[in-house]
């Protein structure tokens, strides 16, 4: 699904170049359910920049889909993210004059698909909600729903298009406990369903929801562990 | 870049929801776009009920007359061409008069400065002025009372006059003045007859004028020496009219004597040289109203440029979404373009519909010629092509803006 060889960032700030990424493998294979974790300045925001197709490389082979994606321009990007990536954030970035459905219904517009109808939308939008176990208030606008319930529309937005792979940055972080465990529970039922899901987070018992927990340190890979090692290996420490 | 149809279904929709979500924002926004054209479709309006009315004064004013006036050529010195040799003579207006065929009337007019005195009234600057009995054809002015002048008033060079009401009023004449005497310059004429009040009011021969008249032999004893006369005459029919206008003019040049290379020292008018002089005018007042819309929709497009700037930056997060679940640069910019469109159309709709009003309420203001003030069809198509384009070039800049930014930048944006 993800192939990520030699994979490298360096930024340019002045005079200064800044190597975010040195030289990083992975892998991640379909139907896995992988946390990345890391301190800030460890490069896991660009890593997750790249394989969400926001950016590019400087170096290194990414294949998406058994699609090289490093080298490609940003219009062909922005059709890959379109088709094959689903973005969920942390502030949730609903659209506040759309309604729910209006907001879930969002990637279409900017879809090649041609002569969709709007019941054929409409259906798909409603199955999408479905999915994340929200079927009323589908009318209502964000400013009508609880943090749950909106983050739970972003998520619906991002596998509209069944996308390859479901990339969630904090998705939690503006959520209490409660329905943190709500919303992870609802990634742990994609993934069982058959999504590739990818989180960034740096809460353990988030990641406990995971199979698998990549941590980053200094652009390279600290550890790629199960769950079960990681956890064991925390408790060592 | 390929969009789809959803795509700009959406991105109008999504217009009109911004314009509708800062009601108050879009219509300041968009006033010097409204002003810009409502004033020129309001002054199209004024221009085209203006054009409509004289035009249709001239229709009946006659658009076979033709007018002969003296004419000193252009690029002539002064000395080379006195004012004798323009001047028109009672002969040369018989002889127009025998070697014109195409002529169906002809007479000379002119116009003496004298006192009019009635029995308890002295007036001044009232208009008196000496015709040929042909007058009454060539004006198209009959006589409501009493009658008209015969050739026998100008042979014999009889004291009558013909009035209009205004005169008859202003003279405090009993009834209608027929049959009363007034004094002309010193002499007595008697009142023969109450012409109709022409209907002009566009070239200030309006119903309130004064107005005598005199038969043309009897005029030239009251004029002093080199007096000036013009000529009325009118064609048999409209399609005549160009011909006898070339038989005016080859008379004159032979009776004057005046040899082939040689400028006129007359100039022979028609109406329809009326007609097109006026038409150039009206084009010449649509070119500058034109040129003024220019501008306020310059400083319009600068208006929505800056909120379409301001837009862009507190749409931040969100072109940045739109970006993250796919949007190429081109969609950005043409969703941002087509906002920036729809602003100026609205802007353009109200323009519009503001200088209809204004038409409307033109065509109630008494006595103004604007009774057929309308904005024609074009200048609504040119008003809505003007917006689209300001919105075009004004929203272009703004919307390269927004499609350049950084999905990740953006989503960062605070």
């Amino acid at each position: 699904m993800i192939r990520i060889k030699g994979l490298r960032k360096v930024y340019r700030v002045g005079e200064e170049q800044i190597h975010a990424l040195r030289g990083l493998d992975l892998q991640i294979g379909s139907n896995e359910m992988v946390a990345v974790m890391g301190v800030s300045g460890s490069g896991k925001s660009t890593l997750m920049n790249i394989i969400g197709c926001l950016d590019r490389p400087s170096a290194g082979s990414y294949e998406l889909d058994s699609k090289s994606v490093a080298k490609m321009t940003a219009n062909q990007l922005a059709l890959v993210r379109n088709e094959k990536v689903g973005f969920v954030f942390q502030s949730f970035e609903l659209l506040a004059r759309q309604t729910a459905l209006e907001n879930v219904e969002l990637p279409l517009i900017y879809s090649l698909e041609r002569g969709l109808t709007s019941a054929e939308r409409r259906r798909r939008a409603l199955e999408a909600l479905d999915r994340v176990r929200l079927t009323d208030r589908v009318t209502h606008r964000p400013n009508q729903l609880s943090g749950g319930q909106r983050q739970r529309v972003a998520i619906a937005r991002a596998i509209l298009n069944r996308p390859a792979i479901l990339m969630a940055d904090e998705p939690t972080g503006n959520l209490d406990s409660v329905t943190s465990h709500e919303i992870m529970e609802i990634f742990r039922k994609l993934h069982q369903d058959g999504q590739t899901v990818l989180i960034v987070t740096h809460e353990n018992d988030i990641a406990a929801y995971c199979q698998r927990v990549v941590r980053l340190k200094d652009g390279q890979i600290l550890s790629d562990l199960s769950i079960a090692e990681d956890t064991a290996g925390r408790a060592v420490r | 870049m390929i969009l789809t149809p959803y795509f700009y279904a959406q991105a109008i929709k999504l217009a009109l929801g911004q314009i509708w979500a800062n009601r108050r924002r879009s219509i300041l926004t968009s006033l010097g776009i409204i002003v810009g054209v409502a004033s020129t479709t309001a002054v199209i309006a004024a221009l085209t009920g203006l054009k409509a009315s004289v035009l249709q004064e001239f229709e009946s004013f006659g658009a076979n007359r033709i007018f002969v006036f003296p004419s000193r050529p252009d690029n002539v010195p002064r000395n080379k061409v006195p004012w004798d040799k323009m001047r028109i003579k009672p002969w040369e207006v018989r002889e127009l008069q025998a070697g014109c065929p195409s002529l169906r009337a002809i007479t000379p007019v002119t116009e003496i400065g004298v006192t009019v005195l009635s029995a308890d009234r002295e007036l001044e600057g009232i208009s008196v002025v000496g015709i040929w009995p042909d007058w009454h054809e060539t004006e198209n002015r009959r006589v409501i009372e009493g009658r008209q002048f015969s050739q026998i008033d100008e042979d014999r060079e009889r004291q009558v006059c013909l009035l209009n009401e205004a005169a008859v009023d202003a003279l405090r004449l009993p009834d209608d003045g027929v049959e009363s005497h007034i004094l002309i310059g010193g002499r007595r004429f008697l009142v023969v007859g109450l012409v109709e009040t022409i209907q002009s009011r566009m070239f200030g021969m309006g119903a309130d004028t004064g107005e005598v008249f005199i038969p043309f032999s009897m005029a030239v004893k009251l004029q002093p020496p080199e007096y000036f006369l013009r000529v009325a005459a009118l064609a048999r029919n409209a399609e005549v009219s160009e011909e006898a206008q070339i038989e005016i003019q080859r008379t004159m040049r032979r009776i004057r004597g005046i040899q082939p290379g040689d400028p006129d020292t007359f100039r022979v008018e028609a109406i329809d040289r009326y007609i097109e002089q006026f038409k150039t005018m009206a084009t010449g007042i649509t070119a500058v109203a034109a040129g003024i819309v220019g501008i306020s929709l310059l400083v319009g497009g600068i208006g929505i440029m800056n909120i379409m700037l301001v837009s862009v930056s507190e749409r931040t997060r969100e072109i940045g979404l739109r970006k993250a679940v796919g949007a190429t640069p081109a969609a950005i910019l043409m969703q941002f373009l087509l906002e920036a469109v729809v602003l100026c159309l609205f802007g353009g709709l109200i323009g519009v519909l503001c200088g209809k009003l204004t038409a409307i309420g033109l065509t109630f203001i008494p006595g103004a010629p604007l009774k057929h003030a309308d904005v024609p069809m074009w200048a609504v198509g040119v008003s809505f092509a003007f917006s689209a384009a300001v919105g075009v070039a004004f929203g272009f800049f703004p919307a390269l803006k927004a499609s350049r930014l950084d999905p990740i930048e953006a989503l960062r944006h605070e």
